[in-house]
């Protein structure tokens, strides 16, 4: 058994790598950081294991990637949600979901971008963002409500956005 | 709950990406392989190329699939669809299937063929334009009379058919024989050869868009 062509990789999985890092960084940014991602997986993917859950392996890259990224605009930039909000995307109902997933706070954001975006288990979770178990469910339950709530104010307060 | 992310229209963006990740690959060193496919009179082909040189040409029957597994296994795993490798040979194989080019003056990394195939190989460059040679003389060629049937073998399995041209192996009773790009691929070849076919028009050997 060996490794199938990166190529057939991409096809097959770089729609979830744009996601995750969609929700890390908001819809702006999100490309940038699944360029890197690609690339850092393609310099790391002749030394993976053949058996290896590819899928899971590039949600953590495209994790980190865009943690890396959300952090270097954290710095030098206002925050992801208020570029989105500048430069809505073709789709803004969906670019404001991701936008608000990319405003939640750190560990939050990484809990619900890894569980529910990259569908790890919890444990692979966990062990992700180097926490409990427990831990990174709280963290996924408290996005998520915050999300809901979002979500709520969004559709009743501004009907017609 | 994950109905909360609908997918949305991604299939843009990942164009994109795949665009992006080719030519920072290609600049990082970071492309064991590039491959396209190109159309041609006989059939779409897939052109496969290392930093050292076109390593592989497959005919559709081949599978390009199967073909793009086996350069990930014997060449490495980072393979990715790329232009600009293989528009020095894609021009070349325009000219050559609509009569404007005999020889193919390529860089060709011959990897995949090993041992007596590799002879098999080099000895197949030496078959001129519109020659054709018998199995067994070809293995006389190569100083091993009455080892036809490796010859056969060796074009079966050429990895650069049409460049290295093992269409131009036929049996010694003059009918065709086998080919990898089937038998009506080999005579269409022959007869280009010949002279006895017009040329291909260009429009059938375009860049099919990737």
């Amino acid at each position: 058994m060996s490794l199938p062509p990166f190529a057939a990789v991409v096809d097959e999985h770089a729609a979830t790598v744009l996601r995750v890092c969609r929700a890390v960084v908001g819809p702006t940014d999100a490309e940038d950081a699944a360029a890197d991602a690609l690339l850092a997986a393609l310099e790391a993917y002749p030394r993976l294991r053949p058996d290896s859950d590819l899928r899971a392996w590039l949600v953590t890259i495209a994790h980190r990637k865009a943690v890396d990224l959300a952090r270097r605009r954290g710095r030098s930039a206002p925050v992801a949600s208020v570029a989105a909000a500048a430069h809505p995307g073709p789709e803004p109902a969906d670019g404001a979901l991701w936008s608000a997933v990319a405003a939640l706070p750190v560990k939050q954001r990484s809990a619900v971008t890894l569980r529910y975006v990259g569908d790890l288990a919890y444990a692979e979770v966990a062990a992700e963002m180097g926490v409990s178990e427990a831990a990174a469910r709280r963290s996924a339950a408290d996005g998520l409500a915050a999300l809901r709530l979002h979500h709520r104010r969004h559709t009743t307060e501004e009907p017609t956005r | 709950m994950t109905d909360l992310f609908p997918a949305a229209a991604e299939g843009d963006a990942v164009g994109r990406l795949r665009s992006r990740l080719a030519s920072g690959a290609d600049a990082a060193g970071l492309l064991d392989v590039a491959y396209r496919s190109v159309d041609s009179p006989v059939g779409p082909l897939l052109l496969a190329a290392t930093p050292l040189g076109v390593v592989r040409i497959a005919f559709d029957v081949q599978g390009h699939d199967a073909a793009l597994a086996e350069l990930a296994a014997n060449v490495g795993p980072r393979v990715l669809r790329a232009g600009a490798r293989l528009d020095e040979p894609t021009r070349q194989l325009e000219e050559f299937f609509t009569g404007r080019r005999r020889r193919f003056e390529l860089p060709l990394d011959l990897r995949l063929a090993g041992g007596f195939r590799r002879r098999v190989a080099e000895a197949l460059a030496g078959i001129g334009y519109g020659e054709t040679v018998g199995y067994g003389a070809l293995a006389a060629r190569l100083g091993a009379p009455g080892a036809a049937r490796a010859v056969g073998t060796g074009c079966a399995r050429n990895p650069l058919p049409v460049v290295l041209p093992c269409h131009r192996v036929v049996r010694a009773d003059g009918s065709v024989g086998d080919y990898a790009g089937g038998a009506d691929a080999k005579r269409w070849l022959l007869d280009l050869e010949r002279g006895d076919r017009g040329p291909a028009p260009a429009a059938a050997c375009r860049v099919q868009p990737a």
